[in-house]
């Protein structure tokens, strides 16, 4: 994550990503701490079974550590070949 | 919001480097509750047996418990056994095929309560077969009853105000005891709490499956699940819940090893390193395998 | 399928004199099982000691299991890999095997079981069952070391036949005498593979397999569901009653016929040969099968327009009987004329196992005398007490 003193913008790399299986998702929160980056939100919505299920922030390193506590095979992980930067608005909710 | 949309691949080159669920798995569906430690070790021990590239002679032979609804969606030639009972038909299994990779599947309350002389008997008959047991300290499928591994303290449907040790007695540390026996050339205990004690679990699975394959006894794999059901606990508190409870009683660790049993004060000291290590590994983005 | 040629083996051809346990554990052998699991216990140990003997000389596998119940699950195992496998105790062994026996009928796994009864009699655990739900095992009750070489084979056929446990009823005489005969390998008509086996093969294919007693299936097979997997084995039992098989004598004019099973049932048929011969007419019936139950058999010889009366022999308290009168059905009266008997230790033979003992029983049932007190009868009888009155 590199930020420009003084800029109104911050540049977030992420080295990966992950696909997020929402319908199958049973809202069990596991996910969210175990994310070494905390790229990892509970959303408010609710998928078909009434869960909250997780949702993605730039910031991915594509370690896994999601998928490896994950119950229900939700999530599927990618690393990128470059890194991808995401520009994110300082103040903005993450 | 810079939420990413993660509904599909992505677009610009990358490489998948965890698959959404093992080959060895048919559906990903199954009812477990939400935040079970159980499918993180099933998801483990099948990716192991893709990675030694012994699908082909697997075999499983499965107890009762709420594990036992994946006998229908492990794409393994599978025997069903009763509560408890698991160990000796495993026996019977692996005496008639000597070649092949045989496996049991049980809860604590089943190989600990109902079986634990079938166990002990084939581990000191040094059956060359691994034993996997999830150990989550409760009766799960009956509703969260205690069973012989569930801790002092521990609260559970027969035990509202925790288990006494005066009234219940005291809790069997059943890898430990398994250790102890001549016929065990491979004892560990894993724990699936965060994603660090995943990873040393699967390693503990491939050890206890290369042994059986070199023929050298009989091989047990412990892990500790977390039951938030069966603790009454909400699910996003299980792992830490695990640790103050089970975890401080069931060491995690390789309990034997080349024969070797390994003493307590080793196990915490290595537990403390690997944790650290472990954490490094993923901050600085993923395991070693 | 020839016995295989070891020094321990006698030829086919010869007749040997050999104990009845070394009989059926070489039977057995002759039908390809080659997987033995027991727990020592009289008079079933030596069937163990035999087959830990003989087995291993032929590639098969004897282990002496911890429990009677590692011992059922160890056979369990290796049944569900298509190997033919057989366990085995006295009755109060299969007792602890009970839970096991309904769930591997469930899974339609042919067992082979060896009930080496001891002194107490074990009619119903064999034919009611001592396990939960609906189960039928078929039962052979081999009357002498000759027949029982002959229904160990049967066995192993049979079970493989309907995918369903057949037990071997025995006893303390048929697995301590010694009678001279040789293990004639017996053909029998061909069967299906055990397609349905488990080897590991077909795991990672998509199409692996499962032997379970639940209604489990994995995606993209029939799942019975319980209650259809229970439907399922409740249909093959009728099915399997044609698996009958009875022995009849002496019934055409007779008057009184008298049922008996098992060794008893060769005292019985001596008995009443004598008892002919002194012009009493006296028939018997023998069941061969106690499951299916020869009902038709005893029907038709108890509508016989000179039946009076019909006697069931046994060593029990009345088990037996039961069954003879569902088969009679009314048409004539059905008396129990036998007893417990066994001796000191309760393993064995009781003193009613006597050709002029039981004679007498017969020809007081005949004649519509009292029947003789079983000895000990009389010194061991229960005496209502007041508060039962």
């Amino acid at each position: 994550m590199s930020e420009t003193p003084g800029s109104a913008v911050v540049e977030i790399k992420s080295r990966g990503t992950v696909t997020i299986d929402t319908a199958h998702c049973k809202g069990c929160d596991l996910c969210i701490p175990a994310c070494p980056p905390r790229v990892l939100t509970m959303s408010t919505a609710v998928n078909h079974m009434g869960y909250r299920y997780p949702e993605l922030h730039a910031g991915c390193t594509g370690c896994g550590a999601c998928l490896y506590v994950c119950p229900d095979f939700v999530f599927e992980v990618y690393r990128f070949e470059q890194p991808v930067i995401t520009t994110v608005t300082p103040g903005s909710a993450r | 919001m810079t939420i990413i949309d993660s509904s599909s691949p992505p677009t610009v080159p990358a490489r998948k480097v965890e698959a959404l669920k093992p080959d060895l798995l048919l559906t990903q569906e199954h009812h477990m509750c939400p935040g079970c430690g159980e499918p993180l070790a099933v998801r483990q021990f099948l990716e192991t047996i893709e990675e030694l590239d012994v699908a082909a002679r697997s075999i499983a032979v499965a107890g009762i418990g709420c594990y036992t609804s994946f006998s229908g969606s492990m794409d393994v030639d599978l025997v069903q056994a009763l509560h408890g009972r698991a160990p000796s038909v495993a026996t019977g299994v692996k005496r008639m095929l000597p070649d092949a990779l045989v496996f049991t599947l049980q809860g604590d309350g089943d190989m600990v309560n109902e079986g634990l002389q079938e166990v002990i008997h084939t581990a000191a008959r040094g059956e060359k077969v691994t034993c996997i047991l999830l150990n989550n300290g409760v009766f799960g499928e009956t509703g969260g009853h205690m069973t012989a591994t569930s801790v002092i303290g521990q609260r559970t449907k027969n035990s509202l105000d925790g288990r006494d040790a005066e009234y219940h007695g005291y809790p069997i540390l059943i890898g430990d005891l398994i250790a102890q026996l001549q016929g065990a050339s491979y004892v560990a205990r894993g724990s699936v709490h965060n994603a660090g004690s995943v990873a040393r679990t699967r390693k503990m699975f491939k050890r206890a499956f290369e042994s059986q394959l070199r023929g050298e006894g009989f091989t047990f794999v412990e892990v500790l699940t977390m039951c938030p059901t069966g603790w009454f606990v909400p699910t996003a508190a299980g792992p830490e819940y695990m640790q103050e409870t089970l975890g401080e009683v069931h060491i995690m660790g390789e309990l034997k090893v080349d024969g070797r049993v390994r003493t307590t004060e080793e196990l915490h000291a290595e537990n403390v390193a690997k944790q650290r290590e472990l954490d490094e590994q993923l901050a600085r983005g993923g395991l070693e395998k | 399928m020839s016995p295989p040629a070891t020094s321990s083996a006698p030829p086919a051809s010869q007749r040997v004199l050999m104990e009845g346990s070394e009989a059926l554990a070489r039977a057995a052998i002759a039908a390809g099982c080659r997987f033995f699991a027991g727990y020592p216990m009289t008079p079933f140990t030596e069937v163990l000691e035999h087959c830990a003997r003989l087995l291993p000389e032929v590639g098969g596998v004897c282990i002496n299991a911890e429990s009677e119940l590692e011992a059922v699950g160890m056979a369990w195992g290796a049944l569900a890999t298509g190997a033919r496998a057989a366990t085995g105790s006295t009755g109060q062994g299969l007792s602890l095997m009970q839970e096991s026996f309904s769930e591997i009928t469930l899974a339609e796994l042919p067992l082979v079981v060896f009930n080496m009864a001891r002194g107490q009699q074990d009619y119903y655990q064999a034919t009611r069952g001592g396990g939960h739900g609906d189960y039928r095992h078929i039962v052979l009750a081999p009357q002498d070391v000759r027949e029982g070489v002959e229904h160990v084979q049967l066995a192993f056929h049979l079970a493989d036949k309907w995918r369903n446990p057949v037990l071997v009823y025995g006893d303390y005489l048929l697995a301590h005498t010694q009678e001279a005969i040789s293990i004639e390998a017996i053909d029998f008509p061909e069967l299906p593979e055990k397609d349905w086996a488990v080897d590991g093969s077909l795991s990672g294919s998509g199409r692996s397999r499962g032997v379970t007693p639940l209604g489990v299936g994995k995606p993209g097979q029939r799942a019975l569901g319980q209650e259809g997997k229970a439907q399922y084995i409740a249909t093959k039992i009728p099915l399997m009653e044609r698996e009958v098989r009875v022995e009849s004598g002496f019934c055409d004019d007779a008057e009184t016929v008298i049922v008996a099973f098992g060794s008893p049932a060769k005292f019985v048929k001596y008995a009443i040969a004598q008892l002919r011969d002194a012009g009493h007419r006296i028939g018997y019936v023998r069941p061969i099968t106690l499951w299916p139950f020869p009902y038709e058999t005893l029907a038709e010889v108890a509508a016989g327009s000179s039946v009076r009366r019909v006697g069931s022999f046994e060593l029990s308290a009345g088990q037996l009987v039961d069954d003879v009168r569902i088969g009679v059905a009314g048409r004539a009266p059905v008396m129990f004329i036998g007893g417990v008997s066994t001796d000191q230790s309760g393993f064995g033979v009781g003193r009613i196992l006597d050709v002029e003992l039981i004679a007498d029983r017969i020809l007081a049932l005949h004649e519509d005398r009292d029947l003789p007190l079983i000895p000990g009868y009389e010194e061991h009888s229960y005496e209502l007490q007041e508060h039962q009155r």
